[in-house]
């Protein structure tokens, strides 16, 4: 997958992020095995420590399951990532509501416009 | 647990009566840390560097190693890459892989090997056809492939191009014991602190700051790159 970081918070939250997206969108689907820390660490290009913490939180909070001798793996709880998916999207669209608030964009027109790109042929701007 | 680097009180002066390159430095490493050693030119990173691996000895104060002294048996457990070309220039890089594997017990010839390859570096090449790039791959190929306790890389990324700075940092990550410790002394911040765990600041010969990566990010809200460039804005 691709990892991409930001600037201003700290690596480690930015990596729980990227591997809850992962697992929302089915890049990594329920039940398959996660790659061992140090290659997640070197393919993202971050310290194995951070990492580690990382997917510490991600198990802790049940996304992310580890086996003794196996290694980790994407749970298979389908509840669990349809929850994780409300609640990332819930926060990008209320990201998106702010940003088109400062514009002075609100209401009915927000909702027209939010129709119209979804109704869209291809969605302009949609992640490839 | 012993610190992999312990300073007490360390001085450093080249001079009778100073300049101080190192002025009253006290830091404790842990073990199993990727750490930045950041800090403008002339702050004193090589100086803390060269005491540790005992080229030089401290004008006043204490450095302990794993432990000891710098000394023989500290010389076995740390790896330096030093910041200039220190080996001799007629040698071929296959020379260089029979050198290393005299010198040192902890030298794995066939790591080195696999990433001389990985690179595309030739074995019957000699160091002065290299270009400086180049041979600083070389040299951080052969410090890395000793299953050393602590390293010690001075400005490893200097002098080699953006895509082969993210390759380099990667042998670096991949490379070392889980239980060693990786000093970095850079001021190309932002190309090494996604790998860092503890960032230590150095000017003037003084420790500026000592924190993490993420910490910094945390509490300011900025990258260690941005920070630097604000604490030590000329």
């Amino acid at each position: 997958m691709d990892w991409d970081f930001d600037d201003q918070r700290p690596i480690y939250a930015q990596l729980v992020e990227q591997v809850e997206r992962a697992v929302v969108s089915g890049i990594w689907p329920p039940g398959s095995r996660l790659p061992g820390v140090r290659e997640l660490a070197s393919e993202a290009g971050v310290n194995p420590n951070t990492m580690q913490r990382a997917l510490a939180a991600l198990e802790q909070g049940g996304l992310v399951y580890a086996q003794r001798t196996a290694g980790r793996f994407v749970t298979e709880d389908e509840a669990l990532i349809a929850d994780k998916r409300r609640s990332l999207a819930g926060s990008l669209a209320a990201d998106f509501v702010g940003n088109m608030r400062a514009l002075g964009v609100n209401g009915d027109e927000l909702c027209r416009l939010v129709r119209a790109a979804a109704e869209a042929p291809k969605a302009a701007g949609a992640p490839p | 647990m012993t610190n992999a680097l312990s300073c007490r009180g360390l001085s450093k002066s080249y001079g009778k009566i100073g300049p101080w390159a190192l002025n009253n430095v006290n830091l404790d490493l842990p073990s199993g840390q990727i750490v930045g050693l950041l800090g403008p030119n002339g702050s004193g990173k090589t100086t803390l560097l060269k005491l540790a691996c005992g080229l030089l000895t401290p004008t006043g104060g204490t450095l302990l190693v794993g432990g000891a002294a710098p000394g023989l048996e500290t010389k076995k457990r740390v790896s330096y890459l030093p910041d200039r070309n220190y080996l001799p220039s007629w040698m071929r890089t296959g020379d260089l892989l029979d050198y290393f594997g005299d010198f040192y017990t902890d030298f794995d010839r066939k790591k080195a090997e696999d990433m001389l390859k990985r690179l595309e570096l030739d074995k019957k090449m000699q160091l002065k056809a290299m270009s400086k790039g180049t041979r600083e791959k070389v040299q951080l190929v052969l410090v890395m492939s000793r299953a050393a306790d602590l390293y010690l890389l001075d400005e490893p990324i200097g002098g080699v191009d953006p895509a082969a700075r993210d390759y380099i940092l990667d042998t670096i990550i991949s490379n070392y014991r889980e239980d060693a410790t990786v000093v970095i002394s850079t001021h190309l911040i932002a190309d090494v602190e996604k790998v860092l765990d503890t960032v230590v600041f150095l000017n003037g010969g003084k420790i500026g700051l000592v924190s993490t990566t993420d910490a910094i990010r945390a509490e300011q809200g900025k990258s260690v790159d941005t920070l630097f460039r604000e604490v030590y804005r000329c």
